[in-house]
Formats: C-alpha cells, structure tokens, sequence
C-alpha cells in the first residue's frame, strides 16, 4: 500500500502555514518509518514498543505543546497535528504521548514547585522518564468526584491509602501523579516508582489498546514527603486541568485514526471486484459510505482546527474540548466500523488496520470523558442545567 | 569546514501529477512539493561531516517564494543558516542560466565544499552542480556514494556503472554531487523547527546578482508516458512455448 497521505477534501492545507505542514510531515514519516512495521506484531502480542520510547523523546513528542525545561514549545495546532499523526499509527502509541504531556508534565508545569519542575520535566521530555496519571478508582470512574484514595498529613510527610485502576503507563512510570483526598479538598501528589507502600500490577485481557499498558495502582500507608505534593493543584478542578489537555489532543489524534480506515477502505474499494467485473466502489451504497467518511472527517478537523486556534488565543474552554472529543471520537469510530463493512471479510484480518483501530477507538470513546459525560458537558453549557446525577 | 548546500524544491514524489494549460509544466495549484531526494542526501552529507569536523553549512536554495519550506526544513534539519534566491519565473533560466545564478550567489560564500544533488528530481538534467564548478573554476566530482575529509581535502567515492566504484582524493574547495540513498536521513526533530525560525534566510533576487535569464533550450511539450503494457499468448506444446518464450525473452525483451 503506497505511504499515508492524510485526508485533505477541502483544501484544509490552506489553514495551515509551512511550520505546521512541517511538522505533520516530520512526524508523518517517523510514524512509517518507526511505527507502522511493528505496529501490528505489537498489537497481537500485546506488547508496548518501548524501544520507541528514547527516540520519540529526541523527536520532541513528550509535552511537544509545553514551553521550557527541554519541551519543543509547539503551538497548539502543531501538538494537534503530532497527535493526529501518531494516531494514525495506533491509538496507543498516541495515549502513551498524551498521558506523557497532557496529564503528567501538563501537572508538573502547572502545579508543580520550580524544584519539581526541574527535577522530572527536562527527563519526561527526553523519554529518560515515564509517568502515569491516577484519577480512576474501582468505583469512580465517570464521577472521580466520590474518589476515596486518601492522604492524610502527618508531620513533614502525607500518608496515601487506596487504589487507582484503569491506570495507562502504570507498571512502567518511574512517577505518578496521583490524585488524593485530604481534610482540604482533592490534592495532587507525585508519586516514584519503588517507593514502599506503593504497588502495580497490570490489567491483562484487553481487546483494546493492546499496544499500550494499563495497570492498577495501589497505596497501603505509602508516604511520601510534602516536596511530592503539588503546591499549586486546588481540588478536584486541577486534575480536571490536565484531563482539558489531554481530552483536545484526543479531539486531533482519533482524526488520524479516522483517515487511516478512510484511505484503507478508499483505495480497497477501487481494486476489489465484484458484480460485472466492475470496483466496489462503483456501487452506490459504498459510495455513500466514503462520502459520509469524508465529509464527517473534514467536519472533525474544521472542529479540530477551531479548537486549536482558540486554543493559542486562550479562548478555549473545557465544554469546547467536549465537544471536539464527542464529535471526533464517535466520528472516528464510526468510520473504522464502516471501513471494516467495505473490506469485507478482509476487513476482520490484521492485515488492515481497520479493526485494530476500531478496538482502540472503544477504549478513547471511554477514556477522558465517555461520550455520555461530554453529551451532559455541552447539555449544561448550553441549558445550564447540569444533569449528571 | 563551511559546507554549502545546493538544494532545489519539487513536487513531492508521491503526487498526482497534472499538465497545465500551456501544456509546458505543470499544474502547480494543488501540488505538494518537497526537498529533491538526493539534494536531501547531499544536505544530510554536509551534516555529518559538520558534526565530525565542526563549521557550518548553509543552504543555497533559488525558487518562487513557496521554496522558503524547503529551506526551512533543511535549518530545522540543523543547516545553520540559509540564502534564498527568489524568482517566480524560475523556468525560464536553463541549466546553464541557473548555474550562473547558483555560483553568483555561492562565490561570496567561498565555501570549503558545496554539495548538489546528483539529478533534479523533475528536470533531470544532472548538469547544474557539474556547471556550477565550472563557472566558480572549481574541481568537482560526480555521483558521489562517501565522503571523506582527510588532510587538506577530500576522499570521494563515486559510483560507476555495474557494481564498479572509483575512489578519488581531491583538494578544496570542490563541488560534490551527491548519490540518493547514501546515508540515513535525519527526522527534523520538534525542536529544530522551534529552532529554524530564528535562522537567518537572506533573500536575493537574480536582478540583484545580476544574473538575466536565457534559454539555450526550450521546453516544448510535457506529457504523461503512454502505457504500452501488451500481452501475447504462445501457442503449441509446452516445449515449443518455452522456445519461443527464451527467444523473446533473448531478441525481444533482452533480458537473458
Ligand atoms: C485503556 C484505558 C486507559 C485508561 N487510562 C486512564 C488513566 O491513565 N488514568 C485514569 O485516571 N483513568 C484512565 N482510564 C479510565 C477512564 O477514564 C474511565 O474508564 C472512564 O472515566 C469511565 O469510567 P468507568 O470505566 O468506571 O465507567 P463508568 O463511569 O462506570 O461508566 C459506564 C457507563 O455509564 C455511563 N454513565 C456514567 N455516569 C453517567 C451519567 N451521569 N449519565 C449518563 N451516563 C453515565 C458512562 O457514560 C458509560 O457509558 C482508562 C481507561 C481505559 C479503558
């Protein structure tokens, strides 16, 4: 199959300038040249290509959008357009980069002491440190509101007691940013890889994201010293900061998704035979479907674009993000489900990428929000009633 | 050691390629455009060397403004520095034309080493670095696979036909064309496009280098190839196909 081209109807180029281009290319080849050989072994076995980890450090990927302490200092369109292109190599590859940025450095920058920031970003940025994020518990998902992880102060020191799951990186972070209750409201500790009391373990039997780990994290009387607590993080509101982050470069990387079964089912339709001798695609009903994909994937990066423009002007608030996750995530997954329709029975095999990604679109209309917590996201925003309980 | 770099900008490989109106180029309005492959082996060439034995490298690239993202590239790639000669009506200059308008604008630099690429990726002549020495009366050498820097000058390998390679010491500064596909070609990393935008790209035009356009050669018509894929059928038995089959393949095809 020729190299990925990307998927441009309505001359979309034309809102980006040479930089932007640029770096969508740069990633793009990184992406052929490094992900897609192994991308599909990865996923069977699944096995997290870790060997990537130290030469997507020196591309720039880790906290691409973050200025200083070794970050490449992208602007929000092209960390945008990075995720979109690390996405269409798999959508795992693309959560490893987003916890990495969005929910552990994102935190660090934000939240963290000068000290802090100078002793994890520079190695996050180079790959030389892996982090996680933990928010979701056994029973707090969709409402980490009710979480019950617990720290309590003692002396110099905090105390951490209960579990988070569902945790991507987890097993292989050499620090986490956990989420915690205090008598003062929700705080934000860091906590390293081998510090007693603190246990992973991964999650196994995945169908989705195979490609990428999930662990359970847990704390049994793990202290740690107050220099590990993030000064600046205020409440659950903190950590719902990060989740703004991670959830727009989401909004951008499952359009790569969306273009790679788009273009696969495109190209397939135009080869394959039947009836007359004549291509699938000649058919109506397969033409609507490609022109639903089209039209549907140029609306997502409209979508997309806007989000990232505003973004740099700092006009762009957390129902936008919603809506930029709900729309391109359904869209995405419903484009790998129609892809997969077009191939066939071909369309079930490894040999196309289709349902590899589809899998891994289940788990991102999950992640970051499911569909139903940003439906009730922009509900709010737009009746200001808020209907979550 | 100062390195410059010769290279040109031209339509991404991979495009859907359309003949203009005129007939004489081609459709450009929905093209995507690229560093010319092997000037982008040439530019990874002069990296490595300035990596081993230190200096700088600059970039000579002379195209319609578009041409500035191929430059940026390079400068993200870690050119130091860049000279964009801009001129819209570039096909208008021949080779011999363009080369004059390359070394006009090389000479100030008075480089130890400048690198082209072999051949130009959509013209193909193959002659603009070799006239380019001529014009700076300089030595040069071409299709070359290494380079060497050793002493006072430099130790090439060029490629011959059949497998054959000749290994040439010369002194500097020299003009280099560079093979496709003789290193691995560095990513531009995040960080070096952040970088690229404070490298200066001083911009001159052909007027400025006094340079006028002329055209020994006209281009007169471009097409697309006409396929002339045929399938022929042998007839007869097995052992009279394999006959006939050798024959072709012998007189015909040439291959055996
Ligand atoms: C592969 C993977 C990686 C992950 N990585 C991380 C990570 O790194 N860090 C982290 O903290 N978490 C992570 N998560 C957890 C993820 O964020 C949660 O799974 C998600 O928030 C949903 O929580 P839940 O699974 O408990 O589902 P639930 O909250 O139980 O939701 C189940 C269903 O109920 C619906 N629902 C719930 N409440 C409402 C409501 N009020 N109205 C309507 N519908 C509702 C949901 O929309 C959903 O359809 C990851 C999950 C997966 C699968």
């Amino acid at each position: 199959m020729p190299s990925f081209r990307g998927v441009d109807y309505l001359h979309i180029d034309s809102l980006l300038n040479d930089d932007e281009k640029l770096v969508r290319q740069t990633t793009r080849q990184f992406v052929e040249d490094r992900v897609v050989p192994v991308i599909k072994d990865c996923y069977n076995q699944g096995r997290f290509p870790a060997e990537l980890i130290p030469e997507m450090g020196e591309m720039g990927f880790f906290g691409a959008n973050l200025d200083g302490y070794g970050c490449a200092g992208m602007s929000n369109v092209e960390y945008g357009l990075i995720m979109q292109e690390l996405e269409r190599g798999d959508s795992g590859l693309r959560s490893l980069v987003s916890v990495q940025g969005a929910l552990v450095m994102y935190p660090i920058l934000t939240y963290g002491s000068e000290e802090q920031r100078k002793r994890y970003l520079p190695k996050l940025a180079k790959g030389e440190m892996i982090g996680c994020f933990g928010l979701t518990e056994p029973g707090y998902g969709s409402n980490p509101a009710g979480m019950t992880t617990t720290a309590t102060r003692d002396g110099d020191s905090w105390v951490l007691n209960g579990e988070k799951t569902w945790i991507t990186n987890g097993t292989v972070a050499d620090v986490a940013v956990v989420w915690a209750r205090t008598p003062e409201g929700v705080r934000g500790f860091l906590v390293e890889k081998g510090t007693p009391g603190y246990k992973t373990s991964d999650i196994h039997g995945k169908l989705s994201m195979r490609a990428s780990v999930t662990s359970s994290l847990s704390f049994s009387d793990c202290r740690i010293s107050e220099c590990h607590r993030l000064p600046e993080a205020q409440g659950l509101k903190s950590a719902l900061g990060c989740l703004s982050q991670a959830r727009f470069g989401i909004g951008w990387g499952v359009l790569g998704a969306a273009m790679d079964c788009f273009e696969t089912a495109r190209q397939y339709t135009m080869v394959r035979k039947q009836f007359d001798d004549r291509p699938i695609a000649s058919h109506q009903l397969v033409q609507e479907k490609l022109a639903w994909m089209v039209t549907e994937i140029t609306k997502g990066q409209l979508l997309a674009i806007q989000c990232g423009r505003l973004k740099d002007a700092r006009k762009l608030d957390f129902a936008h993000i919603s809506m930029l996750k709900r729309n391109n995530v359904a869209m995405a997954l419903e484009c790998a489900r129609l892809s997969r329709d077009l191939l066939g029975g071909n369309g079930i095999i490894d040999d196309y990428p289709i349902m590899r990604h589809m899998c891994n679109l289940e788990t991102v209309k999950t992640y970051e929000g499911t569909d139903h917590i940003h439906t009730l996201v922009i509900g709010e925003r737009v009746t200001g009633i808020p209907a979550y309980k | 050691m100062k390195i410059l770099v010769a290279l040109k900008q031209v339509p991404a490989r991979d495009s859907l390629l359309r003949i203009d109106a005129s007939g004489r180029w081609l459709d450009e309005s929905d093209l995507s455009f690229e560093i010319n492959e092997p000037d982008a082996y040439a530019l990874e060439a002069a990296l490595q060397l300035k990596e081993q034995h230190g200096g700088e490298v600059v970039v000579l690239s002379a195209g319609p403004e578009r041409a500035v993202s191929a430059i940026r590239e390079a400068l993200a790639k870690g050119a130091d520095r860049a000279i964009h000669v801009e001129q819209e009506n570039l096909g208008e200059f021949d080779t011999l034309s363009l080369a004059k308008l390359l070394a006009a604008a090389a000479s100030s630099e008075k480089a130890d080493l400048i690198l082209t690429g072999l051949q130009s990726d959509d013209l193909g002549s193959g002659q603009t670095g070799v006239i380019m020495a001529e014009l700076l009366g300089l030595p040069h050498a071409t299709i070359i696979m290494a380079v060497e820097a050793s002493g006072q000058g430099v130790r090439v390998k060029r490629e011959l036909e059949a497998g054959w390679f000749q290994h040439v010491s010369m002194p500097l500064p020299a003009v280099l064309t560079i093979q496709s596909g003789i290193n691995k070609l560095r990513y531009a990393t995040l960080m070096g496009i952040k970088k690229a935008k404070t490298k200066e790209v001083r911009k001159l035009t052909a007027a400025e280098l006094g340079v006028q356009p002329e055209s020994s050669v006209s281009l007169l018509r471009i097409y697309q190839p006409k396929r002339v894929k045929q399938t022929q059928m042998l007839a007869g038995a097995p052992a009279e196909q394999a006959a006939q089959l050798v024959e072709k393949l012998k007189f015909e095809a040439r291959v055996i």
